[in-house]
């Protein structure tokens, strides 16, 4: 799994490719979790368009996000969700929770 | 056909054996886990959904005696049997099991039931996504090993 980020003036992407699961989603957790409550970066976005499978750690990380940044005012953004991305957060009863979009732009015009 | 192990593996069925993985309880193999299964499902019958079910059933489990039974120890054994079973009835289709044992300590079954999902919380979701993906969930204590038995049926033939 790889991340990297992309900062704009108020919007910090991050580009996630790969699986994330038990191993590698502490360190989506922990970037994620910097950028929110470190940071501050007024809107955070996930693109999740090269990630083909996320377990319910992976899960468990973005839900960590979601709630840190509903605490701080902030926005967290997902996008780009695979079939079985969609089909654990649907599982979990959390995809009407997250703001998802199909696509960057519509993520960021949103 | 090597010779199957079947020390400690009474839930095994003997006939319809078709994989086995012994792997140590390090996240980084949970990838080649998920890699096997999807093939296996795949050359198994099952539809695109059912596959993504039972890889992610698996992983789960995985996931679970990594965490919980072996406490974040990545040295630890873990054993996973894949074996065709007979339907639940004349007019269903075979069905895939697999066995999960590990060598951890007894799990107290009330902590197999998984968590509401009413709550919007990290956590406790492994359990939930498992009894959703499976047909059949059990679990039992054979010596001093922990079986955690999962099966998915196929769909009959319309």
């Amino acid at each position: 799994m790889q991340i990297s980020a992309r900062h704009s003036d108020q919007t910090t992407i991050f580009d996630v490719s790969g699986d994330i699961d038990l191993a590698n989603s502490p360190e989506v957790r922990k970037a994620l979790l910097r950028e929110v409550r470190e940071k501050r970066t007024p809107r955070v976005v996930l693109n999740l368009s090269n990630v083909r499978y996320i377990d319910s750690s992976g899960v468990a990380s973005l839900v960590e996000g979601l709630k840190a940044s509903r605490d701080l005012n902030l926005r967290f953004i997902l996008f780009g969700l695979s079939p079985s991305a969609r089909e654990v957060l649907q599982l979990s009863r959390l995809l009407k929770i997250f703001e998802v979009y199909d696509n960057e732009d519509q993520a960021l015009s949103s | 056909m090597a010779q199957r192990d079947t020390k400690d593996a009474s839930l095994v069925s003997n006939e319809g054996f078709l994989l086995k993985l012994e792997l140590h309880s390090d996240p980084q193999l949970l990838c080649v886990v998920r890699g096997a299964l999807e093939r296996l499902t795949e050359v198994f019958g099952f539809s695109a959904p059912d596959r993504r079910s039972v890889t992610r059933a698996v992983d789960e489990a995985l996931t679970n005696i990594m965490r919980h039974c072996y406490n974040g120890r990545t040295d630890q054994p873990i054993e996973v049997y894949c074996t065709r079973v007979k339907p639940r009835s004349p007019d269903h289709a075979d069905g895939l099991e697999i066995l999960l044992c590990d060598q951890g300590p007894a799990i107290d079954p009330a902590k197999l039931r998984g968590r509401r999902l009413d709550e919007i919380k990290p956590g406790g979701l492994g359990l939930h996504f498992i009894r959703q993906s499976m047909d059949t969930v059990e679990y039992r204590r054979v010596g001093s090993t922990n079986q955690f038995r999962l099966v998915k049926y196929l769909q009959p033939p319309a």
